[in-house]
């Protein structure tokens, strides 16, 4: 069954959507990642408009990120503070991002750039990911042990830097700059690839601000639902590409589809997830990279110029 | 009249009015016949665009006094176009040059009893601009004439792949040696606006009569109002998504929470 987009102007089939935002449900169900950076490359190999592709992704992961930050609110899992300072530097980022977005989208150069993000982030993400799980496959298989964790608190130039705050809630007392710098970059990443960020932003939770992993998720989650309602806020103002029944259609496949994968998610070992994640997030990479490699069927494009 | 109503009358009234025409189409020209050598209309003067649509075709119908040829030129409303070229820079492809293209019709097709090139001569087709060879397509960036030419193909090559340049003219046929018919194709992503159908007919080389008639493609229903709000309203438009989308997540993690 046909339906037609009405920002994107284009039919698609119904199911398929559904189908997409159900696969890539199942798949953030099973590994416990937002799905943006899965779901806005799919919809522009479907060839749903790249503009409109990242939009309606920062619109989808709003909901996405709604309907998983209350369990982590209840317990307690949420850095209020943290998330309310990464938000700052998220909200001039995201901002910043749409700006940067509208202006790439005149020169005719936007689809590039959104590939070429696409590339480097999924590539460094995924090869890391593949990199640390394989690592970590083999360790446990040799020693049978659990990994050590490394020294909480290492010191390093961060902590000489200005303005510090402190942080009860994540034990932390740390120059308010770091998180607004992270949060900023995010935020740019949300604008311009469509992603919530979360496979960016947890890591540097982690590694560079040395938050405890506990609270890492929901400080996340809270932010990043900002962070995309102001992108898809400013999204439908600069460039009206926000196409609400494309987001709908995907976020009610996405809310089933998690369901299922967090069920079958537990069956499988983390490090093993994580394997099979870095395997995807590279074939997503790759298969962007082959696109921007091979010689195109048509050299030429045309687009309408009142743009 | 109900989106689903009007679906299902479309097809009864192309029916209807197939078998009506060559009865419409008699009664005219026994009445008109010395005022009017050329008597044109459609079978629907809108199009449509539905949240069902997966584009449509509209028949043409119509009569001429004596024998003569019959070419139908329709033209979408006018766009500025931007042709890009790619060039691989560092190993990739990406877009360099481009011109930019004023007045270029967001739709092009036409149609013809025979080969378009046998009823008329040459200069005859481009003073009237029939056919796509024939459409002025000047680029507004410095191009050299080889550059010129090679932009212009790409910009009716990628129109044709998209299905809004017709490749090759449609085929009018002649029911009798009076009336005549043809079908205009509209695709998925026919573009909206006043289209402008225009019928010829030439008798010896020589264009005897015009006729001139509108055609709307509107989007009509929800997607339309969707489409019009977000334009009209963005910011409202905006909030509503955002608002949309904290419903859902707030639903599914009340729906979802004892599983």
């Amino acid at each position: 069954m046909q339906i037609y987009l009405p920002i994107a102007e284009i039919s698609v089939n119904i199911f398929l959507i559904l189908g997409l935002g159900g696969g890539v449900g199942f798949l953030s169900g099973l590994f416990g990642v937002g799905g943006g950076f899965l779901i806005t490359p799919l919809l522009i190999f479907y060839g749903i408009p790249p503009a409109v592709s990242v939009a309606t992704a920062a619109n989808q992961i709003v909901a996405s990120s709604v309907s998983g930050v209350f369990a982590h609110w209840k317990r307690g899992n949420v850095d209020l503070k943290m998330g309310l300072v990464l938000l700052g530097g998220g909200i001039v980022g995201s901002t910043v991002g749409v700006w940067v977005f509208a202006w790439l989208r005149s020169l005719g150069q936007i689809d590039l750039v959104i590939s070429l993000c696409y590339v480097i982030f999924l590539g460094i993400i995924g090869g890391m990911m593949l990199f640390e799980a394989t690592r970590a496959i083999f360790r446990t298989r040799r020693r049978g042990g659990p990994i050590r964790r490394s020294k909480k608190h290492q010191h390093s130039f961060i902590h000489g830097l200005p303005f510090k705050m402190r942080f009860y809630r994540s034990g932390l007392y740390i120059s308010a700059l770091l998180p607004l710098a992270i949060g900023f970059f995010v935020g740019m990443l949300t604008a311009l690839m469509g992603v919530g960020g979360g496979f960016v932003m947890v890591p540097a939770m982690i590694y560079l601000l040395g938050m405890p992993t506990g609270v890492v998720i929901g400080t996340s989650l809270f932010q990043i639902i900002f962070v995309t309602a102001n992108v898809t806020f400013l999204q439908s103002v600069q460039t009206q590409t926000v196409d609400v029944a494309l987001a709908i259609l995907l976020l009610i496949g996405g809310v089933i589809g998690a369901q299922f994968g967090a069920q079958f998610g537990s069956r499988l070992k983390a490090e093993h997830l994580r394997a099979l994640l870095g395997l995807l997030v590279l074939s997503v990479c790759l298969k962007l990279l082959f696109d921007l490699v091979i010689e195109p069927k048509d050299l030429y494009s045309i687009m309408p110029g009142d743009l | 009249m109900s989106v689903s109503m009007r679906i299902l009358m479309a097809p009864i009234l192309t029916v209807a009015l197939t078998l009506a025409l060559p009865i419409l189409a008699l009664g005219i020209t026994a009445k008109k016949a010395s005022a009017d050598p050329l008597v044109v209309d459609l079978s629907n003067h809108l199009v449509a665009i539905t949240t069902g649509f997966t584009g449509t075709k509209v028949l043409l119908f119509g009569a001429v006094e004596n024998e003569g040829d019959v070419i139908v030129t329709v033209r979408g409303p006018d766009q500025d176009m931007v042709v890009r070229r790619k060039e691989r820079k560092i190993g990739i492809w990406v877009n360099s040059e481009s011109a930019r293209y004023k007045n270029v019709p967001s739709y092009y097709a036409s149609a013809s009893n025979r080969p378009i090139d046998t009823i008329a001569p040459q200069d005859v087709l481009i003073d009237y601009r029939i056919g796509l060879q024939n459409q002025r397509f000047v680029a507004e960036s410095d191009l050299t004439d080889d550059d010129q030419n090679v932009y212009r193909e790409a910009l009716v090559r990628n129109m044709q792949t998209a299905g809004l340049f017709g490749e090759r003219p449609a085929k009018i046929s002649f029911l009798s040696n009076q009336l005549f018919r043809t079908d205009i194709h509209f695709p998925a992503n026919t573009p909206t606006g006043t289209y402008t159908i225009n019928v010829y007919l030439v008798r010896s080389g020589k264009i005897v009569g015009v006729k001139t008639t509108p055609l709307v493609v509107s989007k009509t229903g929800i997607s339309a109002e969707v489409y019009e709000f977000a334009h009209r309203y963005s910011a409202l438009y905006g909030i509503i998504a955002v608002i949309i989308a904290v419903i859902a997540g707030w639903i599914a993690s009340v729906a979802f929470r004892k599983r």
